[in-house]
């Protein structure tokens, strides 16, 4: 179920955020909004008038417009052309249209000029050229996905702008994010979605972003409780001077790592911190050997495997959780079998030399099924019919069974129910006493200051802060990941008690949770 | 949770999933009905008895010499088909089949013609001659893929125009083509050598080609080498999702240029069986287009070398059969055409209909066992 009993009341003329981590269910809620999905149960009420939506043409028809993450312009036509583009029956197609357009943005301050092509817009143009394609067709509700995601800070105040102008003018606006301080700079109410339902109100001018937070990834979380430090001297993972620079498609050069150096020794649990995009995901990549690198050198346990592809890395023992793991971590139509040889067709027991080993693989498939308990019918049914918990156990399981001396870890508890990751974080933890290094990249904080043994922190590339996980607190670690602190983050002393009581209090009862879980199970 | 029957063993029933086996003739099953009442209703538009014509085929077909005839043919169609499919495994869509095996056919014939070794180095000359020429020819665009980022549809449409104008070119008298030739207005190569002659078997039907046996053992590699190789992992995992196999560690761009490299290698056998078996040289009555045969004959077998067998041996069978409807009864041969054709649209159609539904009830099933599982513990806990 991606949805629940979800209630929110968005007033007119009002900047309306919902919040949640990824997954939470807020791209579902927006599905529904803009017709795009049905709901199973509940109701719809603009204006107080019930409202069945069944298409997006329904949600234009009244009056919902929505602008995505991913911009859905025509490069090669004018901004005036994209926006006509299938409204032709508005305003025409000619000078009228053209002037409407040029009304519209007037009126709310979006600066745009109809006659650019959009291939030569920046992203925070062709932004505001989707707002004002929506606004054209006569939506007075504005939903906006993640807006800020792809923009820069200076960029994001001027977005801020704009939608204040239009709230000005009467247009209501949904702005959803998981941007603490983005959601309280320009929001007038707030309402938090933690798996799939509702969870609360807030008014942004007494709520605090720790509040916020709490909110969002919720105090009933199993924080994983601070323990005894389990690193050993030596070196598993070194990454000296990263650099990686793309070219974007306007032909400038961004930056997308600089001068990342850091080292993970044995047993060590090494945290990076930050807000999504600011250079995670091609840092994980680098490491795995799927990017090519500008500069710098990656040694795993003393061998430099910089010019290694990504094969011979998971033969030396680097284990990958990767972040989006439809695209990157399992075959969807393929069985679990052929799954579990996936990232290790070279190693035992999947393969003996150049030939395969079905019996193998399925055997040790079994195993893992059992071990990690992957809840399926049988190891014949392919991956895509697993729920998204199951499916990242038998990937767990899968990293953990070639006894990596590196474990990658991006997101390894995203969209997994609070039994599966429990055991996710358990089992990371094992494999950390026996001297497994990890790199965990999360978004959930708590997640990384109870089972880092030191964070960094991430932003636009660069790693700016660093952290001890048992003098820092959630808050201090946000503010970090703006980019406002930089160099080593210790937080006041009663700030950390206070979020170590909390936390004690979420695991126990998560833990009574969980053992309802096995229970039901066995 | 300890599953309820662990398959350390995999039973009978499990390698032969009913349910799974029904699903997948289904579709190619459903298609050819389909196609066939699409044609019954032409036949009927056009004033002819459809059921006669259907009737004139399959007697023909089911006759001694008309299976010999579709054998063979199939034989040519079987290797069409394989090496249109090795690409499509791993979402590599080799257009250019037709101008590797005209190059590759061309080059043995030179050879062949050319030389004259003891026959059990002569054939396996030509072979190699064949495979190599069509493997460079589709490495070519194999190369503008991974380095330049060409699309390989577009570069092998392109390849298969210039395969043409260089077959052309070295068909040139006093090229490949011998400078005098004993019929002026033909122009082709020398007769290969008496050695180059594939072995065949006399039946009462006619001659079957004993090429028939090779394009089997081309069949039984690809399988092998699919499902029971490291490298056949990889291609797999490259079809099914090029991110995640990239992610495990799959040198994608290598990956394309071996498969690439190995189907056209596959494509310049094609013409081997007419060369070795019937014509002898290379020439303007070389049958065009089995490069494009082999395409739909791939997707109709659904790229499983099993499926292509099935597949190829219809094809075979429709145009063998076909020649004989203008002979009895002055039916047009063309429908069989239209029949191929309407095959292959609906079984694309049908082949998506089936993977979705099959992928949706799987899901549901596994979500009713699981269920079911935990209604059952529960009720353990209960009683206890």
């Amino acid at each position: 179920m991606a949805n629940h009993d979800i209630d929110i009341t968005v007033r007119r003329g009002t900047v309306h955020a919902l919040m949640g981590e990824n997954g939470a269910g807020k791209s579902t809620l927006m599905k529904i909004l803009y017709g795009m999905q049905k709901p199973d149960e509940g109701t719809i009420a603009i204006n107080g008038k019930q409202v069945q939506l069944n298409t997006p043409a329904d949600a234009i028809d009244l009056g919902i417009g929505m602008v995505h993450q991913h911009f859905m312009l025509a490069d090669n036509l004018t901004v005036w052309e994209n926006i006509v583009l299938g409204g032709e029956k508005l305003h025409g197609m000619g000078s009228k249209a053209k002037a409407k357009i040029q009304e519209i943005s007037d009126q709310y301050g979006l600066g745009v000029r109809p006659d650019a092509l959009v291939e030569d817009l920046g992203v925070a143009d062709r932004q505001r050229v989707e707002i004002l394609k929506v606004l054209y067709r006569g939506a007075n509700i504005l939903i906006l996905d993640e807006p800020t995601a792809v923009l820069v800070p200076q960029e994001v105040d001027a977005l801020f702008d704009n939608l204040r102008e239009l709230k000005a003018e009467g247009v209501t606006v949904i702005f959803i994010s998981h941007k603490l301080h983005e959601v309280l700079a320009v929001a007038d109410a707030i309402s938090v979605i933690r798996r799939g339902t509702t969870v609360g109100d807030a008014d942004p001018k007494t709520v605090t972003a720790r509040q916020l937070a709490e909110m969002m990834v919720g105090a009933e979380l199993p924080s994983p409780a601070s323990r005894e430090s389990t690193v050993m001297p030596d070196e598993t993972l070194r990454v000296d001077g990263l650099r990686i620079a793309k070219t974007d498609a306007e032909g400038i050069e961004r930056v997308v790592l600089d001068d990342i150096s850091l080292r993970i020794r044995r047993g060590e649990v090494l945290g990076i911190a930050g807000v999504e995009g600011n250079g995670q995901a091609e840092l994980v990549e680098a490491i795995m050997g799927m990017l090519p690198l500008d500069a710098g050198t990656v040694t795993l346990d003393g061998k430099d495997v910089t010019n290694e592809l990504t094969r011979a890395r998971r033969e030396a023992g680097i284990g990958y959780i990767p972040e989006d793991r439809h695209r990157h971590g399992l075959l969807l139509e393929a069985p679990l079998w052929e799954n579990r040889i996936l990232g290790h067709v070279s190693e035992s027991p999947n393969s003996r030399g150049i030939l395969l080993d079905p019996a193998g693989a399925r055997k040790d498939t079994q195993r893992i099924v059992e071990e990690y308990d992957v809840r399926t019918p049988g190891i014949e049914v392919t991956a895509a019919s697993l729920s998204g918990g199951n499916q990242q156990k038998l990937i767990i399981g899968r990293e953990m069974s070639h006894d990596p001396k590196l474990l990658v870890a991006a997101h390894p508890t995203r969209g997994v129910d609070v039994g599966a990751q429990a055991q996710i974080w358990e089992q990371i933890r094992k494999a950390q006493r026996e001297g497994l290094a990890v790199l965990l990249i999360s978004a959930d904080l708590d997640e990384l200051i109870g089972l880092s043994d030191t964070i960094r922190v991430i932003y636009r590339g660069r790693l700016v802060a660093d952290a001890d996980p048992a003098t820092v607190t959630a808050e201090d670690l946000g503010t970090a990941m703006t980019g406002a602190a930089r160099g080593h983050i210790e937080s006041e002393p009663d700030a950390v008690a206070e979020q170590k009581a909390t936390a004690a209090e979420g695991t126990e009862a998560a833990s009574d949770r969980s053992a309802d879980d096995t229970q039901a199970g066995e | 949770m300890t599953s309820p029957n662990p398959p350390a063993k995999r039973s009978f029933a499990s390698r032969f999933d009913g349910e799974k086996i029904l699903l997948a003739l289904a579709a190619p099953v459903l298609a050819v009905l389909l196609s066939v009442a699409i044609c019954s209703v032409l036949l009927a538009v056009s004033g002819k008895d459809p059921f006669d014509a259907f009737d004139v085929m399959i007697r023909y077909g089911t006759a001694s010499d008309g299976q010999v005839l579709t054998l063979n043919r199939a034989t040519v169609y079987y290797i069409a088909g394989c090496a249109a499919a090795f690409g499509f495994r791993m979402n590599l869509f080799n257009i250019g089949v037709e101008g590797q095996y005209r190059l590759g056919v061309l080059f043995a014939a030179y050879i062949g013609s050319q030389v004259d070794l003891p026959s059990f180095i002569q054939i396996p000359l030509l072979l190699v001659t064949a495979m190599l020429v069509g493997g460079l020819w589709a490495s070519i665009a194999g190369v503008l893929k991974v380095y330049r980022g060409v699309s390989e549809v577009i570069s092998t449409i392109m390849l298969n125009a210039i395969a043409t104008a260089v077959v052309g070119l070295l068909l040139i008298p006093g090229r490949f083509a011998p400078a005098k030739s004993a019929n002026a207005n033909a122009i082709q190569t020398a007769p290969v050598s008496e050695s180059s002659h594939f072995f065949s078997i006399e039946t009462a039907g006619g001659t079957l080609w004993g090429f028939i046996f090779v394009a089997i053992l081309i069949g039984v590699l690809f399988q092998f080498t699919l499902t029971r190789t490291r490298f056949g992992f990889d291609l797999r995992a490259t079809g099914r999702s090029e991110t995640a196999a990239k992610a495990s560690g799959v040198n994608v761009k290598r990956m394309v240029l071996t498969s690439m490299a190995v189907s056209g290698a596959i494509a310049g056998l094609i013409g081997i069986p007419e060369l070795l078996q019937s014509s002898f040289y290379f020439g303007q009555s070389i049958q065009l287009n089995l490069g494009f045969i082999g395409i739909s004959v791939a997707l109709l077998g659904r790229n499983s070398p099993i499926g292509i067998a099935f597949s190829a041996l219809l094809f075979a069978f429709l145009d063998v059969s076909g020649t004989q409807l203008p002979l009895h009864g002055d039916y047009p041969q063309e429908i069989v055409l239209v029949m191929q054709g309407t095959i292959v649209i609906c079984v694309v159609v049908a082949y998506e209909l089936v993977r979705r539904y099959g992928l949706k009830r799987q899901q549901q099933k596994v979500g009713a066992e699981l269920a079911a599982q935990a209604a059952a513990a529960a009720n353990k806990e209960v009683a206890a």
